[in-house]
């Protein structure tokens, strides 16, 4: 069955904070990763890499680029699940 | 130009920062113990005990620094940082500040998590900082990405006698004229199940499973071999101009660094000891001093069979019937060998001896072994009055020989 929306952001949330540390309640659908959360290129290829683990879902390299916003990936790994 | 030692660093079997370590060392106390890791048993290792940091580096260093960092490194960093911050953390050029920080293996933990991860999950798993954690420079870097050092950041390679191979090339460096300070000395972290395993199967590690903090045993008639540890160990090393124009605390000179090899055997120590002599001896004509200057030496002693023999025969080419004055102390007995991290943290207890004045024990040596007549410091002793000289002697595969020189300071 697949995930809703918050259920998403919620696992992606915990990946990114056992990736940085950051605390799971800082991870908002309006953050955007790099910007707001200090998310360097490396820990967002180890971040997707983990979400497709997680998920069940191909997230193509060249899809990483646009993914800006934790609203970006939340909604690319709702749709594709 | 003299070169001066204005900050230490450690993290060790015994301690996680000097002063516990050198307070442990004093006391006698073993740094070994039984390895509780399920992998022990799963592969059936015939070794089940080692030095393992007494503070894992997790505690001190940030998730991040710990995810992006070899363990290696990890413990680089401790090290470097407490050098720095000892040394009074001065405000310097940075293109005239060089790091020279070595590793025996590099990255090992990294390299086989990867090799691991890429056979069972496949190639888009393997972790993207892969690379720069399992480079033996990544100690190096790590550490001079930290400080800021521009004045070029190196690694020696030459399995146990790395670091203090780094100490050697930082002389080098300072007397170039091309910077003013060096943090040199070198790490390790290899607790691993396959190094643990391919030093077994050479029959380089001591088997004493039923009382590991006896394992280590240097000099003694039932040393069956080393005991691997892991840890790491830094100093600050400045020209004494520089020193005194900062108003640094100075702990002791540095007066030689040598290195030759033995062109031998990949593994086994020339039985003459010729290499390891000439290295001594290099050392303390670069200081100007003669073989009678010598009170202290922390010797490589690994607690083989072979080695230790070697490194007498070598000891007595050079000082002949001074040898019987030398405080000798082998400080492997309560740390464990950590490969290319050792010469770093002896030459941290050899500058620590000379300031102290204290020679630091040598545990577990119950019955000396009679082909090794050297004076065995096995409670702390104190050191003579005065100027005072003391050599720090690594040795490793490769037939690599390296000494350093320290003089107190008065």
């Amino acid at each position: 069955m697949a995930l809703s929306k918050d259920e998403v952001l919620a696992g992606l949330a915990e990946l990114v904070n056992e990736e940085t540390g950051l605390a799971a309640d800082a991870v908002q659908l309006d953050k955007s990763f790099s910007e707001d959360l200090d998310i360097d290129s490396i820990s967002m290829m180890t971040i997707v890499v983990n979400a497709e683990d997680k998920f069940g879902v191909k997230i193509p390299d060249e899809e990483v680029k646009n993914l800006i916003t934790v609203a970006d990936a939340v909604n690319y790994i709702a749709d594709n699940q | 130009m003299k070169i001066v030692v204005t900050g230490l660093g450690a993290t060790t079997p015994l301690g996680g920062d000097v002063k516990s370590t050198w307070e442990a060392l004093l006391a006698g106390e073993s740094g070994i113990s039984t390895l509780q890791q399920p992998w022990v048993t799963q592969y059936e290792i015939p070794v089940t005990f080692a030095g393992q940091a007494k503070v894992p580096a997790s505690e001190v260093l940030t998730l991040q620094e710990c995810k992006r960092l070899d363990p290696s490194s990890q413990f680089a960093l401790i090290a470097a940082r407490e050098a720095w911050a000892d040394a009074g953390a001065p405000d310097v050029v940075p293109e005239r500040l060089a790091v020279e920080f070595s590793t025996g293996i590099g990255g090992v933990w990294t390299l086989l998590d990867a090799f691991d991860t890429l056979k069972e999950r496949g190639a888009r798993r393997v972790l993207p900082m892969t690379v720069p954690m399992l480079m033996p420079n990544g100690p190096a870097a790590a550490i001079g990405m930290d400080l800021a050092a521009r004045g070029g950041v190196r690694t020696a390679v030459s399995a146990c006698a790395s670091s203090t191979e780094a100490i050697a090339n930082a002389i080098t460096r300072l007397k170039s004229g091309e910077v003013d300070m060096v943090v040199a000395g070198g790490c390790e972290a290899a607790i691993h199940p396959l190094p643990i395993s391919a030093f077994a199967a050479m029959h380089a590690t001591s088997r004493r499973n039923d009382e590991p903090e006896k394992a280590s045993r240097p000099y003694d008639v039932n040393r069956d071999g080393f005991v691997m540890g892991e840890g790491g160990g830094a100093m600050v090393l400045e020209t004494e101009e520089h020193a005194l124009a900062r108003g640094a605390k100075i702990y002791a000179y540095l007066v030689g660094g040598s290195v030759t090899s033995d062109a031998y055997h990949i593994t086994a120590p020339d039985p003459e000891g010729s290499g390891a002599a000439r290295a001594v001896l290099s050392a303390l004509e670069q200081a100007h001093a003669k073989p009678e200057d010598v009170v202290h030496i922390n010797a490589h002693a690994t607690s083989t069979p072979v080695g230790d023999i070697a490194e007498y025969t070598a000891l007595k080419r050079v000082f002949g019937d001074h040898l019987s004055n030398i405080a000798i102390s082998a400080t492997k007995a309560s740390t464990g060998h950590l490969l290319g991290g050792a010469g770093a943290i002896e030459a941290v207890f050899t500058v620590l001896a000379l300031k102290e004045r204290t020679a630091p024990p040598t545990i577990n040596l119950d019955n000396q072994d009679p082909e090794i007549p050297l004076d065995v410091v096995t409670s702390p002793r104190q050191l003579p009055e005065g100027p005072i000289l003391a050599i720090s002697n690594s040795f490793g595969f490769g037939g690599h020989n390296a000494v350093v020189a320290f003089r107190s300071y008065e």
